[in-house]
């Protein structure tokens, strides 16, 4: 390689990634808090229920990990509603936590999200953590009844045909999606990368 | 039973030659470029990773408008006593009491305003509140190691706590984790979200540690270590720490090309 000729020094300092590490498995008194899975109050009328289990590589259930979810409102709006933590029965603010239980399952009730874009479907942001995670994962929950919009937008047209059902909530009663992560193996869901893996 | 009984059979020297193979694997791939500044996921010297790192490649997505805020935190969320983990029972916790402070950044230097920060820790003994913690090291019952904090308008936060005790595990014989803080943030775009550990200067912990070293850059290894700021001390009272973190990713002002679907 020839020798470079001298950088000239920033003008301004570097603002440089803080690295992630693993959220390990003790987490439970400060993480999970009360009303973190109901994004929205299970007895609202529009509320829809996002379930499934996280699985490792072998097959076997996490029971250590624990999975956010960050939607839109029906509109296709993301709530800018103050209180997002300690959110109220009524509103809507979009963003939900759950810890997987004994069983390696989590289970969301929220709304069912519009469209953001024209000849986008709708789909909830999941984020996936636990031990043995060095840096978390982002994945999307699209929704098993919107084939049509499913079949146009532009990120599942991407994926294999093979992995896309990965990214597909399946409705498995009324008002409900099971959508399971796996983080590694047969089915290994489809992650991904919005320009953070630096 | 005594915990030295059920030790699994890899020893520390095992680990350190693995770690040392895949820093000098890491370094030769790199052949001079620069080294990523988040961890592998499948880091073999931890060796929980060995089963939760996904094997495909993650596919690259553009970021749509949910991805580009975060959740919209406020005063109900966070009172401002959930800053002093040392407050928080009738008595005093045992232990060296700490203040860590510093600023939440984003990749441009701006401040990440009015945003959520998460923080856990073990206890002075090295002992979490957790049912799964079995190391026989003595809780504290005047310190339950749980915080919430806000940032402020300058994208600053200021913890009082006391300095958490290194504690075994079992990804190993003789496995110590160096002593650290969890620290959970949210930035102002949800592609910024980042869970860390941040640590103490001087750790004689680091080199033996398969978490800290699943970071194979070593600068940015060091950007998780808290400085000691005397002026950050308080007098009679607190030793200060100062730890700035930078959330780099899409701002909310990002856009979007036009047609960047269709490139």
């Amino acid at each position: 390689m020839p020798e470079q000729t001298d950088q000239p020094e920033h003008a301004q300092p570097e603002y440089l990634q803080t690295p992630s590490q693993t959220v390990g498995p003790f987490f439970g008194y400060a993480l999970p808090y009360a009303g973190g899975p109901d994004v929205r109050a299970p007895w609202q009328p529009d509320a829809v229920r996002l379930h499934g289990t996280v699985l490792d590589g072998a097959g076997d259930p996490m029971p250590d990990a624990f999975v956010e979810i960050w939607g839109a409102d029906a509109s296709g709006q993301p709530s800018t509603e103050l209180g997002s933590f300690d959110r109220d029965q009524h509103g809507f603010a979009g963003f939900g936590r759950s810890a997987a239980d004994r069983a390696g399952h989590y289970s969301f009730t929220t709304i069912k999200p519009g469209a953001m874009r024209e000849g986008s479907a709708p789909y909830l942001l999941v984020a996936v953590f636990g031990r043995g995670i060095l840096q978390h994962l982002f994945t999307r929950a699209y929704f098993g009844d919107e084939p049509e919009a499913n079949a146009a937008d532009p990120l599942l047209g991407r994926i294999d045909e093979g992995r896309r059902d990965t990214l597909i909530a399946v409705p498995d009663a009324e008002r409900s999606y099971r959508f399971d992560i796996v983080l590694q193996g047969e089915g290994e869901t489809v992650f991904l990368d919005y320009g953070t893996e630096i | 039973m005594h915990p030295s009984a059920n030790q699994p059979e890899l020893t520390q020297a095992d680990i350190d030659v693995e770690i040392a193979e895949r820093s000098a694997a890491e370094t030769d791939a790199a052949a001079g470029g620069a080294l990523p500044s988040h961890p592998r996921r499948d880091y073999r010297p931890y060796r929980s990773t060995t089963l939760r790192h996904p094997t495909h490649e993650l596919v690259r997505a553009d970021p749509e408008e949910i991805e580009l805020v975060s959740p919209a935190f406020g005063h109900t969320d966070v009172a401002p006593e959930e800053a002093d983990m040392t407050i928080q029972h009738a008595g005093e916790p045992l232990g060296e009491r700490i203040i860590v402070t510093g600023r939440i950044l984003d990749g441009d230097g701006r401040p990440v305003r009015n945003q959520l920060v998460e923080i856990w820790q073990a206890n002075a003994s090295g002992r979490y509140v957790h049912k799964r913690d079995q190391h026989p090291a003595p809780l504290d019952p005047n310190f339950t190691g749980v915080g919430r904090i806000v940032t402020g308008d300058d994208g600053s936060y200021r913890l009082t706590t006391i300095k958490p005790g290194p504690y075994p595990w079992k990804n190993h014989r003789n496995a110590w984790r160096p002593a650290h803080i969890h620290f959970s943030f949210f930035g102002t775009a949800f592609t910024q979200r980042l869970i860390t550990q941040m640590y103490f200067p001087g750790d004689p912990l680091f080199g033996l540690d398969p978490i800290y070293q699943s970071i194979v850059d070593p600068a940015a290894r060091e950007r998780l270590v808290a400085g000691y700021d005397h002026d950050v001390s308080v007098p009679e009272w607190a030793t200060g720490y100062r730890w700035d973190v930078v959330l780099t990713g899409p701002s909310s002002t990002w856009m979007e090309p036009e047609d960047a679907d269709h490139a």
